[in-house]
């Protein structure tokens, strides 16, 4: 993410060097956000019955297996649809 | 607006701004999966008189636990970035 892309200012309009630093690093801010929200969407589907009076620790295993082992997926189907995708000749979806 | 010749004032009332939005942003967002996560748990069969005694009690804890979980997986998610960042 080296660059970023602020739409509607134009291609060769100079931004000012501190602006896109701090702009570059709330947007990854957001996307972590929106992460943490789409991660708590599933886990909690996946490890909450009913909402007790606080979570205990099973649940709470639960919650971070849940997180990890997503990332894993998400890792382990990266890597295994880039292989297939290079075995079929780099051609990509057709 | 020329965004290469803002004052520093300027430049610290847009980021201001900016910060502002993205909480106002995010707080929209846990609201509205709050909502629907505890509404589907507690509602099981929407009554005619409002939501009783029951269902009331019941938000305010899924509330409560939705925001454990939140804070929870907020943490665990940070702790493995750090590492994969690591590697």
């Amino acid at each position: 993410m080296s660059d970023l892309d602020v739409g509607g200012l134009g291609g060769d309009q100079k931004i000012d060097p501190e602006l896109q630093e701090f702009l570059m690093v709330e947007k990854q801010r957001a996307q972590v956000n929106a992460q943490i929200h789409e991660f708590n969407d599933i886990c909690w589907d996946k490890c909450i019955d009913k909402p007790g009076s606080k979570l205990d620790s099973k649940t709470e295993a639960c919650l971070n297996n849940c997180v990890d082992r997503f990332i894993d997926t998400s890792l382990l189907i990266t890597n295994r649809l880039a292989q297939l995708l290079q075995k079929q000749g780099g051609s990509g979806l057709s | 607006m020329d965004f290469g010749t803002l004052s520093s004032t300027q430049k610290d009332e847009l980021m201001t701004q900016v910060r502002q939005q993205m909480i106002i942003a995010n707080t929209q967002e846990l609201l509205g999966k709050m909502t629907e996560k505890c509404f589907k748990k507690c509602v099981n069969k929407p009554g005619s008189d409002g939501l009783d005694n029951s269902e009331q009690k019941c938000i305010a804890m899924c509330m409560d636990r939705y925001m454990d979980s939140y804070n929870l997986i907020s943490k665990t998610y940070t702790r493995r970035l750090t590492r994969e960042a690591q590697r």
